[in-house]
């Protein structure tokens, strides 16, 4: 897949310049009264050269005897697609539902439809892995995790532990 | 003498009960994550980091050098129970490993991969002590301009020894430098590349989130596509007379032992090279040297013994350049440097003034950790095998679970949450493309030392760059730095000019 390859060194291109873009915030070239480069100087220069880079991995691709390094099994496609997916929907479920709704959706997901696995395993991993987190962060570590509307069910937990 | 006297006050800290618990507990959960196959030393302890707040700094240190110890034992049980290499740093473990445990000799292979393993570990920490102080001491000397040559040099062993491709290599080099430039600038204090004011870029890009975000979720992911099939485990039992058998084969190859040992140890010092090539090397070397040659490959216990022997040896030669420099000799120990810088004590030859305490029981617990760990892991056989049959689907959900959680718990910002879903699948996408990961996590631990020390320099000599080449030892550096970077282009053209020559022949 030849063309992965491409697109992947298109984009480290397209990020090379925008991290330049932003670089140039700062100066870029020798802080004459100071001595030494400027503030940019060190992520501009560098994205420049990682522009150069990734420009001459493009342009080798273009070459007859190019070899793709991008291998993908296609058949994999839907279930890399749903992991990713599932992830993000957690991760933005977390602020609003709180991190003791989204994970456990997660697990129950992941474990029962992706995994195809009984309702024994998947229902004590579920109800299991949010109790560990919570005495291990919270009540251990007194890190709070997001809550988002659940919070208030948290209160005589919170009494209860701190 | 004196180093006798600290090494014996460093194993009154490492012996203490709760440093002795940790060490027993980082070892055993390191044998588990390294048993699993995909995940290697790199990625446990990406993903347990987060985990180790709850204890002390100095003992969380211990418990992540326990699970990085842990992990190369652990590495060959998949390699030798499912034919498939527990971390890449196994690979050379299964060209022997597999083939005994399909001849029914499962439980001799562990036994010797176990005490090779244990062989290794411990030369290797003999030779840790004996170097350890004398480099701190030579390190002592080091100014700004030594340290940036020095990590000028680490990089460019990438590109000249990695052995993967150089353009590729650089990209990966500058990309983990620019997000590490990210934050606020080191010596004027402006925000820089903050993308748009978005405040949680202010702090910088945490290398926690880079290596749980490449390490656990990119890692998910290549595990999700690679597993389609569940593989099957060769079921192993270890009885007291095969262990004695074991301890008597293993006792006729201590040339082979102590030799990639020595070979590890130094190998796995240079920041590109480390226990994959160290234990491929220390295979190639037993194979040659051995009296029947065509025996390897097809269940010789010397195939077993030689790369377990360096690739342990070699975990522990990569702690050394980051303990006593600061310069990490693995991505494994990039992190391990991270989470020291984290918790407020810097690598380097000043920890070994202001922190022996910290830095003799480390050391000593490398030798508790050793042992522990062949102990455990000779024990823990028949619990390895039932551990292996548990399903990806329940390894990888609980894997991203604590990737999200620990990923939250040291900043509290979803940002960085968000940041490692990127980093995972960004990840993920770049080694499939055959991208180095290694260099980008490097780079990203060193960037900032990198930047302060180039420009601190430039700044004291008032902007003169031959500074650099001027003092003898940065000189030194940035000549052999020049040398490595040279070495692809020479072996390019080499290569062309015999092209050239080939058709004549």
């Amino acid at each position: 897949m030849l063309t992965a390859d491409r697109i992947i060194a298109g984009a480290i291109m397209a990020f090379s310049v925008y991290f330049m873009w932003h670089a140039l915030v700062l100066p870029i070239g020798w802080n004459g009264s100071t001595g030494g480069p400027g503030g940019g100087a060190f992520p501009f220069w560098l994205s420049l050269v990682m522009l150069l880079s990734a420009a001459g991995i493009l342009l080798r691709s273009f070459k007859p005897n190019a070899r793709a390094s991008f291998r993908f099994d296609s058949t994999m496609l839907r279930p890399i697609l749903s992991v990713t997916a599932s992830l993000v929907v957690t991760i933005a479920l977390i602020p609003l539902a709180g991190a003791y709704v989204a994970l456990p959706l997660f697990l129950l997901w992941y474990l029962k439809v992706f995994g195809r696995h009984g309702w024994t395993l998947t229902l004590s991993l579920t109800v299991m892995t949010p109790v560990f987190i919570f005495f291990f962060f919270e009540v251990t570590l007194r890190i709070l995790l997001p809550k988002g509307f659940t919070e208030p069910l948290f209160f005589p937990l919170y009494a209860m532990f701190f | 003498m004196e180093m006798f006297a600290l090494l014996a006050d460093g194993f009154a800290t490492s012996l203490s009960p709760i440093n002795l618990m940790i060490v027993i507990l980082g070892v055993t959960a390191g044998l588990f994550i390294g048993a699993m196959p995909g995940l290697g030393s790199v990625n446990g302890v990406a993903i347990v980091l987060p985990l180790t707040f709850i204890v002390p700094p100095s003992s969380a240190i211990i418990l992540l050098a326990a699970i990085y110890y842990g992990a190369m034992y652990g590495g060959a049980v998949s390699s030798v129970l499912l034919g498939i290499p527990g971390a890449s740093t196994a690979v050379a473990t299964t060209f022997d490993g597999r083939p005994m445990a399909q001849q029914g000799k499962a439980g001799l292979a562990l036994i010797a991969a176990a005490v090779a393993s244990f062989v290794g570990g411990t030369i290797s920490v003999v030779l840790f002590t004996l170097f350890a102080a004398p480099l701190a001491d030579v390190a002592l000397a080091f100014g700004p301009a030594e340290e940036f040559a020095l990590v000028l040099m680490a990089f460019t062993t990438f590109v000249g020894l990695g052995g993967d491709d150089v353009l590729k290599t650089i990209v990966m080099i500058c990309l983990g430098l620019v997000l590490s430039t990210v934050g606020l600038d080191l010596i004027s204090g402006q925000p820089r590349l903050i993308f748009g004011d978005m405040p949680g870029f202010y702090s910088g890009i945490s290398f926690l989130v880079l290596a749980i975000g490449v390490y656990g979720v990119g890692e998910v992911l290549y595990t999700i596509e690679t597993s389609k099939t569940a593989p099957q485990v060769t079921p192993a039992k270890i009885t007291f007379a095969e262990l004695g058998a074991g301890l008597k084969a293993m006792n006729k190859l201590w040339r082979t032992m102590s030799l990639g040992s020595v070979m590890g140890f130094f190998v796995g010092m240079l920041p590109a090279a480390g226990a994959t090539p160290a234990s491929l090397m220390a295979y190639g070397i037993a194979r040659q040297t051995s009296k029947n040659p065509d025996s390897f490959g097809k269940g010789n216990i010397e195939g077993v013994a030689a790369p377990e022997t360096a690739n342990n040896a070699a975990s522990t030669g990569s702690l050394l350049p980051m303990l006593t420099l600061g310069i990490p000799g693995s991505p494994t120990t990039a992190l391990l440097l991270g989470g020291m810088v984290m918790w407020g004590l810097v690598p380097g030859p000043m920890l070994f003034i202001e922190q022996p305490d910290f830095v003799w029981g480390l050391i000593s617990s490398l030798y508790t950790a050793n042992a522990a760990a062949v102990l455990i892991n000779i024990a823990l056989i028949p619990l390895f095998v039932w551990a292996l049959r548990m399903p990806f689907t329940v390894l990888c959900a609980m894997v991203l679970v604590l990737c999200i959680v620990g990923g939250y718990a040291p900043s509290q910002k979803m940002h960085d949450v968000w940041l490692i879903a990127g980093f995972g699948v960004a990840g993920y996408l770049l080694r499939k493309a055959d991208y180095p990961l290694a260099p980008l996590v490097l780079a990203l631990v060193l960037g900032p030392l990198m930047e302060k020390s180039f420009r601190q320099t430039l700044i004291a000599e008032q902007g003169n760059v031959l500074a650099f080449v001027e003092r003898p030892l940065s000189g030194a550096f940035l000549a052999i730095a020049a040398l490595f970077f040279v070495l692809p282009l020479i072996k390019y053209l080499r290569k062309g000019a015999g092209r050239r020559i080939a058709p004549a022949e």
